[in-house]
């Protein structure tokens, strides 16, 4: 029974990684762009649904508006989606866009996602100070329990966010017109415009979808682990886009595939061997993995991708 | 273009200079420097704010009656604070900062054993006197004349939470939960372990499970020690893990207590973890409920200050500053060579055979660690940490 509990966890942490991979792996599809940012974007997700739930709840020295939590959940999800697309675009049109236009090479847009990050992280740090916020609670917390196995209501709703994101973003990918630009751009960046096609307006769109799956991410992870800290999304995003890389990034269901299956060799790492040696046996997987087969599961060689 | 570029550089170059040429001004013969080497920001913020709120408390105390009377001469108190982020390489930065670029006399801090047992190096290797208020891992203090504390140590720690636990729950069988990153809590953890199987015998530490500083998620360690079905679990690690760690064992169905240890004991701990806290016990430095005395008079007018009951570490930083301020006087004189000031500030705390704190009567015998009183506090439907049990060393 203890193996179905470790199934239940992995599937729930899993989709955390899998919710932040997806976000690199749009970018980079697009763009072939690392944004090293996206684990702040994430936390900074985080910290918006906390100040959108406390807004409504009240806390924290604050009367809020007195709505029910239920009504607060229906309100943070949608708002911290859209106000978290809004520091992805914000990034993009501030310091990937310039540097885009000016012809850099990619090396730098990628140092600079790299600033960008912990710009993200110590702009919290300096306005908010170091001192750790409590997510107020926004759903009743149910416990199910089968047998030994106990299972929160809360972990069914973030592995069947994480599916439904993924089933949402490969019918916009692969169904419609948006996504077939989308594809097209990350064919071929140069002849794209020339078919008419704005470059600009697709990438937004690119960082949209990719900042709101992290905001996603980064409400349902502070509701199942209330404790928010600024360098919270730096070490969750590193471990998310290494699972992007070993599904083989810039495809879409190897952010999924990636996601889940970092979930499950960390979590079965500590089920089976002392739980001392878990990094270092999960990454060793992984990279056997990359041994195997470089471009990631699902990854091609440099062709298209997305 | 290029000229540009060498002129911007210049002028930075030119800046940070003479920020630095700034740094080494400014010492007065009249004003006694200590240092303050704590964890401002990283994982465990409220610690460091505690100590330097207590600090400030104190040096307002002496400065607003003219200063500390060092053989019959007054001098001003100036403390300066540095943050080691609550990482064991910038705690040695600071420490290094402090004594080669500020000059103290000498260094309270760093808080937690992970940060302190480097910066006991360095303040040794550099014969600065270094006081920590809240490290309990031997190590700190191990083979290092010039590093004291003012708490007691883990080989004293955990037999208390071992035995109390053992009366208390009328346990059997134990589960472990540790920072594998953290020198502190890895070694009370073992210590706790080895006490453990000598009371109740072999294999009765039924999982002894560890994790990272930055992890979030226990449920795979967790799940393993539910099924191992402890009769308590025994999670000697800071209290913003605490928060999630007993969050996430009740999800996993886990009804039994928890056993913790003294770096629970934060201001912070109810507000991240909430009612399900409430009825667990850990054993610390002092209650702070139901205190008798100068213990009392701290705790009411550092809660009328800052607004919050202070912790054991806002106690102890307290005890620790007093500790060095008692050297200074004994000393009997202040030397102008920083370096000679240092030696006989040591030399007197060595001299130091008893001192009342308010966390206790701490009776050092040769060492920088003192023979203290542990006390058990269980937390209450109102979030205060009550009085459970006192234990002295025998």
């Amino acid at each position: 029974m203890e193996f179905f509990q470790h199934v239940l966890n992995a599937l729930q942490f899993g989709s955390f990684y899998a919710l932040i991979a997806l976000g690199y792996t749009l970018v980079y599809g697009v763009l072939r762009l690392i944004n090293f940012a996206h684990g702040d974007i994430f936390m900074v997700g985080a910290y918006i649904a906390y100040f959108v739930a406390v807004l409504l709840l009240g806390g924290e020295g604050m009367s809020g508006l007195g709505v029910s939590p239920g009504v607060a959940l229906a309100i943070t999800v949608p708002a911290t989606m859209i106000l978290t697309s809004l520091v992805g675009v914000t990034l993009e049109r501030t310091m990937y866009r310039p540097l885009r236009r000016k012809g850099a090479d990619r090396l730098y847009v990628v140092i600079t996602a790299l600033m960008a990050g912990l710009m993200l992280e110590n702009g919290n740090l300096a306005l908010l100070g170091a001192s750790r916020k409590s997510f107020p609670e926004l759903l009743h917390k149910v416990i199910w329990t089968f047998g030994n196995v106990s299972v929160t209501n809360l972990k069914v709703i973030v592995v069947v966010a994480a599916i439904v994101v993924f089933v949402l973003l490969e019918f916009i990918v692969s169904k419609t017109k948006i996504g077939m630009a989308m594809r097209g751009i990350s064919y071929d960046k140069f002849a794209i415009p020339l078919m008419g096609i704005p470059l600009d307006t697709i990438i937004v769109f690119t960082f949209i979808l990719g900042s709101s799956m992290a905001g996603l991410a980064g409400i349902l992870y502070a509701m199942s682990y209330p404790i928010l800290e600024p360098y919270m999304g730096a070490l969750i995003g590193w471990k998310a886009f290494i699972a992007a890389v070993v599904g083989g990034i810039g495809d879409i269901r190897g952010a999924i595939v990636g996601g889940f299956l970092l979930g499950f060799i960390e979590i079965g790492v500590v089920a089976v061997f002392p739980s001392t040696l878990r990094d270092l046996f999960a990454f060793s997987v992984l990279l056997g993995i990359l041994w195997l087969k470089p471009t990631g599961l699902f990854g091609v060689a440099q062709t298209t991708k997305i | 273009m290029k000229a540009m570029t060498i002129k911007v550089l210049v002028a930075v170059l030119a800046l940070a200079l003479g920020a630095f040429a700034l740094m080494g001004c400014g010492t007065d013969s009249n004003v006694i420097k200590i240092g303050f080497n704590l964890e401002l920001t990283g994982d465990i913020p409220k610690v460091g704010e505690a100590s330097k709120f207590a600090a400030e408390m104190l040096k307002e105390d002496i400065n607003s009656k003219g200063g500390l009377d060092v053989g019959g001469k007054k001098y001003k108190l100036e403390f300066v604070y540095q943050d080691n982020e609550a990482k064991a390489d910038s705690a040695v930065n600071a420490a290094l900062k402090l004594i080669t670029q500020d000059n103290v006399v000498a260094i309270i801090g760093p808080n937690s054993s992970k940060q302190a047992i480097p910066a006991g190096g360095a303040c040794n290797d550099n014969q600065t006197p270094m006081v920590s208020p809240w490290s309990t891992n031997p190590d700190t203090t191990k083979d290092r004349p010039w590093v004291f504390r003012a708490a007691f140590l883990d080989p004293f720690q955990g037999p208390v939470a071992a035995n109390f636990a053992a009366k208390q729950f009328g346990a059997k069988t134990a589960a472990v939960l540790f920072d594998i990153a953290n020198d502190y809590s890895k070694g009370l953890a073992e210590i706790f372990k080895v006490e453990w199987e000598k009371k109740s015998g072999a294999g009765t530490v039924v999982a002894f499970e560890s994790h990272g500083t930055k992890d979030q998620d226990f449920s795979a360690q967790l799940t393993k020690i539910v099924a191992a079905k402890p009769d308590f679990i025994f999670v000697p690690d800071n209290y913003n893990q605490v928060a999630l760690i007993i969050k996430q064992a009740h999800d996993l169905g886990y009804k039994g207590p928890f056993m913790g240890s003294d770096a629970w004991g934060s201001a912070e701990l109810m507000t991240l973890c909430g009612k399900d806290c409430i009825g667990q016990f850990f054993s610390t430095h002092y209650a702070a409920a139901g205190a008798q005395g100068a213990t009392k008079e701290f705790i009411d007018r550092y809660t009328t200050k800052y607004k919050y009951v202070p912790d054991d570490v806002a106690a102890l930083t307290w005890d620790a500053t007093r500790l060095v301020l008692q050297a200074v006087q004994e000393a009997g004189k202040v030397e102008k060579d920083i370096k000679a000031e240092r030696k006989i500030v040591r030399d007197a705390l060595a001299n130091i055979k008893e001192f009342a704190g308010i966390t206790g009567t701490m009776k050092f015998h040769g060492t920088g660690d003192p023979d203290k009183c542990a006390v058990v506090v269980q937390i209450s439907p109102e979030g205060k940490f009550e009085f459970k049990e006192s234990v002295c060393p025998q």
